[in-house]
């Protein structure tokens, strides 16, 4: 019996001290967050597996893909230096980029060598028809194009013709389309960026469009 | 006694062993097309840090890299000839190509990767790079 409490204690105790160990290696230069979910009991924590947010921008030497034992990683910039005044999103980086150069705080190049090179802005917006009961998408290209050159999509991501880009939200999640740089580098597709691109509310007497099979079922 | 101590200290180590979450910035890319092979860490390219000082139209229009985790095929040879990376980190813009750990800083034998993509998280294992590393 004692012996069994004695293994239990040094087994707790070493998980304790494992997990100690872990969080101080890494919690030192990072930001805690408070989130709605931080406030709930641990009762309702029912998935240990996805990945909680209670840790960002860590420091390179923190982040696991850089090697700590590299010399160089400790000379690069933390992520948290850079971003410090930058307005804040839920998701990617957690800096909303756009809203950024927007409102000035960042003034990157868009010519390698000539700093004073303004981008080629167009404001138009494409609105994409959704045949689901999801919001119609609205496509701004004035934020793509102050980043972007027209050569980077048209015409070979987006087709220079009518209803010949076929998109849908898989084709995105694997990298076809908008997929192309978001969800990968510019904002990411989760819950909570939906709204940004399917922004355009139906019509409030809207219905779902009846499919081809069943305009016509002969026995309708 | 002496048993159940040392089961207790194996199940620590365990737990310190467990692979712990990768924690990096999104958009981080590691590169590893001909890294490994040559005995260097992989490249970790932060897109947060040039973002911040160059429009994505500078190196994704101006100089060429395609819009593909390790689809171009970036070598020492071109950078030193100015291309790709070379553009810049050629001690006029940025650091040049004798500061190696400063790219190459990456843990050694993962995967070409972005990290945090869509893709990384939907399909498991990290997809790796189409295009092999020609020998």
């Amino acid at each position: 019996m004692k012996i069994k409490h004695f293994f239990l204690s040094v087994l707790a105790m070493t998980v304790l001290l494992a997990v100690g160990f872990n969080a101080q290696a890494a919690q030192a230069p990072l930001k805690e967050v408070k989130s709605a979910k931080g406030n709930v009991s641990g009762a309702n924590v029912f998935n240990r597996l996805l990945k909680k947010d209670t840790q960002r921008n860590a420091a390179p030497a923190e982040d696991g893909i850089h090697d700590p034992a590299n010399d160089g990683t400790h000379v690069l910039q933390p992520p948290l230096i850079a971003y410090d005044g930058l307005p804040t999103s839920e998701f990617g980086n957690y800096v909303d980029w756009v809203k950024s150069l927007d409102d000035g705080l960042l003034k990157p190049r868009y010519d390698l060598f000539d700093p004073t090179v303004e981008p080629l802005v167009m404001d138009l917006d494409i609105v994409r028809e959704v045949k689901a009961s999801m919001p119609d998408v609205v496509f701004p290209h004035k934020p793509h194009t102050q980043w972007l050159h027209c050569s980077n999509c048209h015409p070979k991501i987006f087709i220079p013709q009518r209803k010949a880009n076929v998109m849908s939200m898989s084709a995105i999640l694997l990298g076809q389309k908008c997929g192309v740089c978001h969800g990968k580098v510019s904002f990411p597709v989760t819950t909570a960026s939906c709204t940004k691109c399917h922004s355009k509310p139906k019509a409030a007497d809207w219905k779902p469009p009846k499919s081809e099979a069943s305009l016509q079922n002969p026995w309708r | 006694m002496f048993k159940s101590a040392m089961i207790g200290l194996l199940s620590m180590f365990a737990v310190l062993m467990l692979p712990q979450a990768a924690q990096a910035e999104y958009a981080d890319v590691v590169i590893n097309n001909y890294a490994d092979a040559a005995g260097m860490r992989p490249v970790v390219f932060p897109h947060w840090y040039h973002r911040i000082r160059f429009r994505c139209k500078v190196c994704h229009a101006d100089l060429g890299f395609k819009f593909k985790a390790g689809g171009n095929k970036i070598t020492m040879a071109n950078i030193i000839d100015g291309k790709f990376c070379g553009a810049c980190h050629n001690g006029e813009i940025s650091w040049s190509v004798e500061n190696c750990g400063m790219c190459h800083s990456g843990v050694p034998g993962m995967p070409t990767q972005i990290h945090g993509s869509t893709v990384q998280r939907l399909v498991a294992p990290t997809y790796k790079s189409l295009d092999k590393p020609a020998k």
